[in-house]
């Protein structure tokens, strides 16, 4: 790239998490010193202390604090920045905040406000595409001053107009302003359109500020790949091939790759070249992605994100480029030579998220204690020159780190490079499997469950891959040590705790674990998840259940088993009210019960509690009601999504402790149903 | 070093007869352990009661240990193996205490005569070496068939709780259920009063004996019940809600109690070089051939390092220094059986060098007495025997004795036996103790017997004296066994010789409590 003076001194990273701490990386490999930005809850975050100055926006809400355009600007002119990164979400493709930055004097790193504005609107985009030559889906929009008369025509005229088979296929309601899956319904057909736009217009509402939804045709089994485009103001648009995301839940990617696996050549140059049309139509500069959906020979554009994706490592990885680099440089005023980087090899990215997939993606709030990958090579940063093979970890939090329920659960990104797919998703699956991540539930097992699937390996991937195979609960390890993996790791977690308690021991403390003169009963130790009944004889370990198993030694933090002649290490950590114990068997949580716990005051049957910290969004019984099974009683939004709290039986409302507005912590009493004929 | 040869034929024998003793021992343990049996077992867990070693295991610290005390306690009795109470020293919130616990299933863990005894000795241990009392309490009261036995001496249960309190050792009592008549005295006189729920019932007198008394109608709950005596009459602290939040609230008193040993911390600990299970095939079955203990204190003092004193002086004594568990300690132990003048003078000497360092004393016997003969008579061993069992008896440092294998005679004083009150006293299955051997007393009362026909001009009756014999050879066995020694309390328990060292070292824990007191105002005697 020929060099253009550097122009930018200082630049204010107005994000959080990973995406915060990646653009600090390559700023300070620029020289550019940095402003991080950062709310109330986010005061002890990593990226707060990395940057060389940090603005406290007051509150934790990101309405008030990173979703604040007039705060973060006042940081940046407060702090003598001269430039503004967004980052990916928040206000990175909010047109009037890259207004007020360009406004306040200050360099913008993304691009015109013109592009954000003429891409925010998904029907406007849609517009805008066909009439530049690239191929859109049918669709109609449902804005706030649509009736449902119009609703139901539009629907009948959509239906006329598709595809012979459009009227059995479902629809998609989508917000316009949004992303990330927010304020997306699928109907089924038959199903209630009307009731799915009205929730998806509150959701969009609440999420963007903006209720405008729009309806097209779902396209089933159809894989989502988007093109990196990098534009710089002398006309240069790349494109930095694709990545194919079609690993997804909930319409939120979860597993990325460079390139995909089901794009020929052919099809490659006309993607391509479909994203740079749809660039140059807008006067793009500076980092894009232009999203297409593809389903067997029908290509449709989705929609353009004028911002550095998520999973833009992926492409960093094999075109072996720094886009956060690109774009600084592109903004200072820099060319792009001709053509891009060529691409070579092949990288995967899973996203890991404090989140249940087996409870519904529910997200987890709480601290995390250790997240731990091994094998890592570089951290937010593109492979080394040279490196064929490389796993990259972009990862936003720290060991300690309370996750909150204001922003999004996602712990980090892990991407693996190599000179292959095979070999790329194998090392990927491998570091997954053998990270140590401790304190939060989060969805690495179906993660490697994705990753070692033959549909997935054999690259047979589309948008409904995680509803054709529901992994959220099969085993990632052979059903054999499946099967002991709990037990074992349980065994494993009274010997270390033992070995620590003698090691605590205030007296007595050379004397063995447990001794006794007079034997009377097994050692016991209890987990939620498993009891462990134990003795420690002269002629070894008798462990209740695990009749082949013997202990090769304990230590704190360390045991290791025999079992039926092969020993396995059991890594053991104990933080308050959990202890994780890895193995090769698969990682375990378990919670100890107290021996004697303190008589609690018991909650009465028929309570129904928080599933997490959230706010109450309506309550929709009343005390001494009536409700049926299943009847929805009350409302929570936690971590921006609706969360449905139903009877569990029907009965009578005998106390409904909550009232809309209310924040509640998990586990809180919220209403009290008296079930029927019980 | 060690010159024990495992490969042996020796070897092999004594191993194998000591672990036949060992089976018959966790025989007996077990009979301890089964309580009333499993009809009386099922009737109390059916009304949601804990075992009594449950409540133990409960309260003591996840993995520390637990020395139980005198577990044979009551056998060779009319009573069951155990005495229906259950005592031990275990650690609870880092402190070590002494627990009684009784065993409601055993005759509703009702007081017979060596309940008595296993209980005045468990609370002789708090007190000697400062250990909180805490008594888990529910019992039926005395066994009044045996009242005679337990009615007076068993006032000294009382007392003791309230000598421990006013020396500044902590009692605490758990009240599960009945603790009436005399009973009641213990939570009235521990520091420190917890009650069950609807189970615990304290009163002097039961609603019979009120009856018969005042011709009053009284209900049990409201004559006696928890929540009658944690809101009226103030007897019970705390008002548990169930046998295990009294168990919660009683490891909460013990934190809360502000313990502090008074005894120096022990230092690093090493283990023995040598395998502990070597240690069974040391004891020869005879007892007649003698063994090196050497042998013994490798295998049980850390890193097997014992520094000996006066090597080549009075040898069938062995005395020397080490460390056990990170305690240092003075060891004397029988080489080779019988004490001489030279061997009594060396213990004298030995045992006065500790009291001046303040280092407590290990005994590990296996004696068969004092010399006895014209010659040793000549050269004083009475008085030098006398100086061994004076030098032991007003020793003020920490005795502990472990009796190996013969303690006969004298030999049993002088090396520190249970009449001359060490801390602790174990012993080993292999151990006798008596007056003298069987055959050697068997032979004296022929001899005697023979003597006393002659004078009187009668002929022996050589028959009778070998029926005679025979029987009273039988009969000072059996009762020179462990189990029978120890059913009488004559030890603190019967232990696998492979556990020697972990009940050194946690009696020397337990001892380490105490302060040690001065020693007597002289210089050592070179004997």
């Amino acid at each position: 790239m020929p060099l253009t003076p550097p122009v930018i001194g200082r630049l204010l990273v107005a994000n959080r998490g990973e995406i915060a701490r990646r653009v600090l990386r390559t700023c300070r490999d620029l020289g550019i010193e940095t402003v991080a930005v950062f709310s109330d809850a986010d005061a002890g975050a990593p990226h707060a202390a990395e940057a060389d100055h940090a603005v406290r926006l007051p509150g934790a809400e990101p309405a008030v604090t990173y979703l604040s355009a007039a705060k973060v600007v006042e940081a940046a002119l407060r702090t003598g920045a001269d430039a503004v990164h967004p980052g990916y979400g928040f206000l990175s493709e909010n047109a009037a905040f890259a207004r007020a930055v360009l406004d306040a004097g200050l360099t913008w790193i993304g691009p015109p406000p013109e592009a954000v504005a003429a891409m925010g609107s998904k029907i406007r985009a849609k517009a805008l595409m066909a009439a530049a030559g690239v191929p859109v889906l049918p669709g109609f929009t449902a804005g706030p001053d649509r009736s449902a008369d119009d609703l139901e025509r539009d629907v009948r005229a959509l239906i006329e107009r598709g595809p012979a088979s459009a009227g059995r296929r479902a629809l998609l309601v989508k917000a316009s302003a949004g992303g990330g899956g927010r304020g997306m319904r699928i109907v089924e057909p038959g199903g209630d359109l009307a009731a799915a736009i009205e929730s998806a217009r509150r959701e969009a509402e609440a999420a963007f500020g903006d209720g405008t939804v729009f309806v097209e045709p779902l396209l089933e089994r159809a894989r989502h790949v988007e093109v990196q485009i990098m534009a710089d103001r002398h006309g240069t648009v790349w494109a930095l091939g694709e990545r194919e995301c079609s690993i997804q839940r909930r319409h939120q990617k979860v597993i990325e790759e460079a390139p995909s696996p089901a794009i020929s050549p052919a099809a490659r140059v006309r993607l391509c070249h479909a994203a740079v049309t749809a660039a140059r139509a807008v006067g793009y500069v500076g980092a894009g992605t232009v999203e297409f959906l593809v389903a067997d020979d029908t290509v449709a554009f989705l929609e353009m994100n004028t911002r550095l994706q998520v999973e833009h490592p992926v492409t960093e990885c094999v075109h072996g480029v720094d886009l956060v680099e690109l774009q600084i440089r592109v903004a200072e005023g820099a060319r792009l030579p001709e053509a891009p980087p060529r691409a070579t090899g092949h990288a995967v990215e899973a996203r890991l998220y404090a989140e249940d997939p087996g409870r519904d993606w529910l997200p987890q709030a709480g601290v995390l204690h250790l997240l731990d990958v091994p094998g890592v090579d570089v951290r937010f940063a593109p492979p080394p020159p040279g490196a064929s093979r490389c796993l990259r970890l972009d990862s936003g939090v720290g060991n300690g780190c309370e996750i909150g329920v204001h922003y999004d659960p996602m712990l980090a990104k892990v991407v693996s490079y190599a000179p292959d797919r095979a070999e790329a998703v194998r090392r990927l699956a491998a570091a997954l499997a053998g990270a140590r991540i401790h304190g939060l539930v989060t969805n690495r097992d179906l993660l490697v469950r994705v990753l070692r699937h033959e549909a997935f390996r054999a690259g047979n991937t589309h948008t409904g891959f995680l509803t054709e195979h529901d992994l959220t609960a099969a085993p990632a390890a052979p059903a054999e040590s499946a099967e002991s993996a709990v037990p074992l790791s349980a065994l494993a977690a009274a010997l270390a705790q033992a070995a620590a308690n003698r090691a605590a021991a205030p007296v007595q403390a050379g004397l063995p674990a447990g001794w006794r003169n007079v034997v009377s009963q097994p050692r016991r130790t209890d987990f939620a998840e498993a009891r462990v009944s134990y003795l420690l004889t002269r002629d070894g370990l008798r462990a209740e259940g695990l009749p082949d198993t013997s202990l090769v030694s304990a230590a704190p933090d360390l045991v290791v088993l025999e079992t039926s002649g092969v020993r396995h290490r059991f890594a053991v950590a104990r933080y308050d009210g959990v202890t994780h114990v890895d193995s090769p068997l698969g990682p375990v949580r378990l919670t100890p019960l107290p021996r004697l716990p303190e008589p609690a005051g018991r909650t009465a049957p028929g309570s129904l509690l928080a599933p997490m910290p959230g706010t109450v969004l309506r309550v929709e019984v009343k005390p001494a009601g009536l409700v049926t099974a299943g009847q929805t009683v009350l409302v929570l939004e936690a971590m921006k999504m609706e969360h449905r709290i139903a009877a569990p039986a029907a009965g009578t409302v005998s106390a409904v402790n909550v009232a809309p507005g209310d924040r509640v912590e998990a586990g809180a009493v919220l209403a009290v149903i008296e079930e029927s004929g019980g | 070093m060690s010159r024990l040869d495992t490969s042996g034929d020796d070897y092999r024998a004594r191993r194998a007869a000591m672990l036949a003793k060992l089976a018959e021992l966790d025989a007996e343990h077990a009979r301890a352990v089964a309580g009333g049996g499993p009809k009386y077992v099922e009737r109390h867990r059916a009304r949601g009661g804990l075992l009594a070693r449950e409540r133990i295991e409960l309260l003591v610290d996840p993995d520390s240990a637990f020395l139980e005390l005198s577990p044979l306690a009551g056998w060779g009795t009319e009573f069951p193996v155990g005495a229906s109470v259950v005592t031990g020293i275990g650690v609870v919130e880092g402190v070590e205490c002494v627990i009684v616990a009784n065993d409601p299933t055993v005759r509703g863990g009702s007081t017979n005569p060596w309940t008595l005894r296993k209980t005045l000795r468990a609370a002789d241990i708090a007190l000697a070496n400062r250990l909180p009392l805490i008594n888990l309490v529910e019992s039926g009261g005395a066994d009044l068939p045996t009242q005679k036995e337990i009615f007076i001496p068993g006032g000294r249960v009382f007392r003791n709780l309230t000598r421990l309190s006013a020396a500044g050792i902590p009692t605490v009592a758990l009240v599960f259920g009945s603790s009436t008549a005399g009973g009641a005295y213990v939570p009235g006189l521990s520091d420190h009063v917890v009650m069950v729920r609807e189970r615990a019932k304290v009163f002097l007198g039961g609603p019979p004996l009120v009856k018969m008394a005042t011709g009053e109608e009284a209900e049990e709950e409201a004559l006696g019940g928890a929540e009658m005596h944690a809101r009226v009459s103030g007897l019970a602290d705390h008002l548990a809600d169930d046998e295990h939040d009294a168990l919660r609230i009683g490891r909460r008193i013990v934190r809360n109690l502000n313990h502090r040993r008074a005894g120096p911390a022990p230092g690093p600990v090493r283990e023995p070089r040598h395998d502990a299970d070597e240690l069974l095939g040391i004891v020869p079955e005879d007892l007649r051939i003698p063994f090196d203990p050497r042998e013994v204190i490798v295998r049980i003092v850390d890193g097997g390092e014992f520094d000996e004193f006066k090597p080549l002086y009075g040898t069938s004594l062995v005395t020397g220094w080490a460390r056990l568990h990170g305690h240092p300690v003075g060891i004397l132990a029988n080489a080779r059986g019988v004490l001489f003048s030279e061997e009594s003078q060396k213990a004298a000497q030995f045992i006065q060098l500790a009291n001046q360092a303040r280092t407590p004393l290990v005994f590990l016997q296996n004696t068969t007495g004092y010399m006895v003969g014209t010659d040793y008579e000549r050269g004083g061993i009475v008085k030098h025997g006398s100086m061994m069992i004076n030098a032991v008896a007003n020793s003020t440092v920490p005795h502990l004795t472990v009796v190996m294998g013969a303690s006969y005679g004298a030999g049993n004083y002088g090396m520190c036996g249970r009449a001359y009150d060490p801390r602790f006293l174990f012993t080993w299955p292999s151990a006798k103790s008596a007056v003298m051997g069987p055959a050697q007393l068997a032979g004296v009362l022929s001899i005697v017997g023979r003597a006393a026909a002659r004078a009187r001009g009668q002929d022996y009756d050589e028959a009778g004296d070998a029926a005679m014999r025979e029987m009273v050879e039988r009969q000072i066995e059996a009762e020179s066994l462990p189990f029978f020694l120890s059913g009488r309390l004559y030890d603190d328990g019967v232990i696998d010789p492979r556990d020697t060292r972990t009940v050194l070292g946690l009696c020397l824990s337990a001892v380490g409590n105490a302060p040690v007191p001065e020693p007597a105002g002289f210089g050592v005697f070179r004997m």
